[in-house]
């Protein structure tokens, strides 16, 4: 254990964290569509990956990093819609297990889409120009576009949590992921709000994949084993909690990032350690409502 | 205003409604009574649009609804009050009310909407920023009848709106009841407190297992004992 100084492990918590922002984001996606719409969506990781290949394809067109950040999500959050109206929409009211496999099946589809369009073997992904390099943050140098990661995730996390708390279009989201029967009552189509929500939810996976990039490269297989962490996270943070997501992702962030540090061989495990306990101490998540999956 | 034609209901193959027909008109306030399970919550559930499986004819000022999805109902000016209040968790008083402003056309006049329902309901105004379901669950009831009534319906249908409340916030309620009636809000009442219910009722329905068994103004059904007795005792 020689040369492990704090600062060494608090950067390494840093690195964690900016691990943690993409997993909040993919999770808060995740945790949205199946608090409002109880869909278990399996295609979100290939959403992600999407995410990272838009981003691919409009830097080859002539565009910019911050032109990406708009339009890829708007882009892959668009095709989000047309797969909730299309696929997901007809299986509403049969069971958790019928969208579930159709997103199953979906994420295969899409990757090999993108295995025939882009191939198999992947592109790199270059830290744009400016946010290259590594700034002194007091305990030592991180690199800064890991910053722009866990500040960007900030950004997304205070504009939907202001959209959520602050516009009507957000409150019904919150009222109708607790009771849309009242809503609908209320006089709200809720097979609108169901679309939007997974729109929302798949754009932010877009994101998550785009920022993702320049830190592991991009390839068709890169929504398959985050989605996997992603699935640990909500799990961990308690199904449908948007809250539980964002403590959770980061918390999951830190621990990989930690146990890589000091266990590497136990990296790949540790989450799942991690997830194992909390569900014995707490089934349902750290804010989690019991029942939700019954 | 409302016109129920033979409706019918089912729950999965259970046929819970059998050619139910009623009739109540602009400014009226009609009750349904009978024993518990008889059809009266799925009579106004299948009206707003709740239950999956129903046949017949609903009416609403001339158009026929039976047939659009619960949302367009309340667009046309149907309200509903389920009877478990359905207050969501959560969610402040204030939150709760603007619920019912959402798809509204008179969102537009939220806070001036806001502030006339927290005249009518004292015990809401005290509590705009409170958690809704901390409330006591005669207040809850409260919330749930501001929360239908803010957007203005032109008929409300109100379900067990007694049950489990003080007595002391009852007759608030009814008297409440009264105001609307006077202010032409129509409603459609399902009520066990039979007496009372009949008390501010124009006409009322005896439902019992699934069709309407009866039918008289309120003063005849609450000087008849005997169809009291035989349809809504306990």
């Amino acid at each position: 254990m020689a040369g492990l100084t704090l600062d060494l492990i608090g950067l390494q918590l840093f690195t964690g964290l900016a691990l943690g922002a993409v997993y909040v984001l993919l999770a808060i996606g995740l945790s949205l569509i199946f608090g409002m719409l109880t869909v278990v969506n399996f295609a979100h990781g290939a959403f992600y990956m999407l995410g990272a290949y838009v981003g691919v394809y409009l830097l080859a067109l002539g565009g910019n990093f911050w032109l990406c950040l708009v339009a890829v999500p708007i882009i892959v959050g668009t095709i989000g819609l047309v797969v909730e109206r299309f696929l997901i929409r007809p299986l509403y009211g049969r069971g958790i297990d019928y969208p579930l496999l159709l997103t199953f099946g979906l994420s295969y589809v899409i990757v090999e889409l993108v295995r025939i369009a882009f191939g198999k073997a992947g592109y790199p992904f270059d830290t744009p120009e400016l946010l290259q390099g590594a700034v002194d943050i007091g305990i030592g140098y991180f690199p800064l576009y890991r910053l722009f990661v866990i500040a960007a995730a900030g950004v997304v996390l205070l504009g939907l949590w202001l959209f959520l708390e602050r516009t009507s279009f957000g409150l019904i989201i919150r009222a109708g992921a607790r009771d849309p029967q009242i809503v609908r009552v209320l006089g709200v189509d809720v097979a609108r709000v169901w679309l939007v929500v997974f729109g929302i939810g798949t754009g932010i996976a877009a994101l998550a994949g785009l920022l993702a990039a320049p830190l592991q490269g991009v390839i068709p297989e890169m929504g398959g084993p985050i989605l996997v962490e992603a699935f640990v996270v909500t799990v961990v943070g308690g199904m449908g909690s948007l809250l539980g997501a964002v403590l959770a992702g980061l918390l999951v962030g830190v621990v990989v990032s930690l146990s890589s540090l000091f266990v590497p061989e136990m990296a790949k495990v540790s989450i799942f350690a991690l997830m194992a306990i909390v569900l014995l101490i707490r089934p349902q998540g750290f804010f989690g409502r019991a029942g939700l999956m019954s | 205003m409302l016109r129920v034609e033979k409706l019918n209901a089912w729950y999965g193959s259970s046929h819970v409604l059998q050619d139910i027909s009623l009739d109540v008109n602009n400014g009226e306030i009609v009750c349904l009574i009978g024993r518990n399970g008889a059809g009266k919550t799925t009579t106004l559930k299948s009206i707003i649009g709740l239950i999956d499986k129903t046949a017949g004819r609903v009416e609403f000022e001339g158009r026929e609804v039976l047939s659009k999805p619960a949302h367009a109902r309340f667009g046309a000016g149907l309200a509903y009050v389920p009877e478990e209040r359905r207050i969501v968790p959560g969610l402040s008083v204030r939150e709760n009310l603007r619920l019912g402003l959402v798809a509204s056309p008179n969102k537009k006049k939220e806070a001036e909407l806001i502030d006339r329902t927290a005249t009518i309901f004292p015990r809401l105004a005290e509590r705009l920023d409170q958690v809704a379901i901390t409330m006591s669950g005669g207040e809850q009831q409260m919330l749930a009848i501001a929360r239908a009534m803010i957007s203005d319906p032109k008929l409300i249908m109100l379900d067990e709106p007694s049950e489990g409340i003080m007595p002391v916030l009852v007759d608030e309620m009814f008297e409440l009841f009264r105001n609307m009636k006077a202010q032409g809000t129509t409603i459609l009442l399902v009520e066990q407190n039979v007496e009372l219910a009949l008390s501010i009722a124009d006409r009322a329905y005896v439902v019992d297992q699934g069709t309407v068994v009866h039918h008289a103004s309120a003063s005849e059904l609450l000087a008849d004992a005997e169809i009291q007795e035989r349809y809504c005792s306990v």
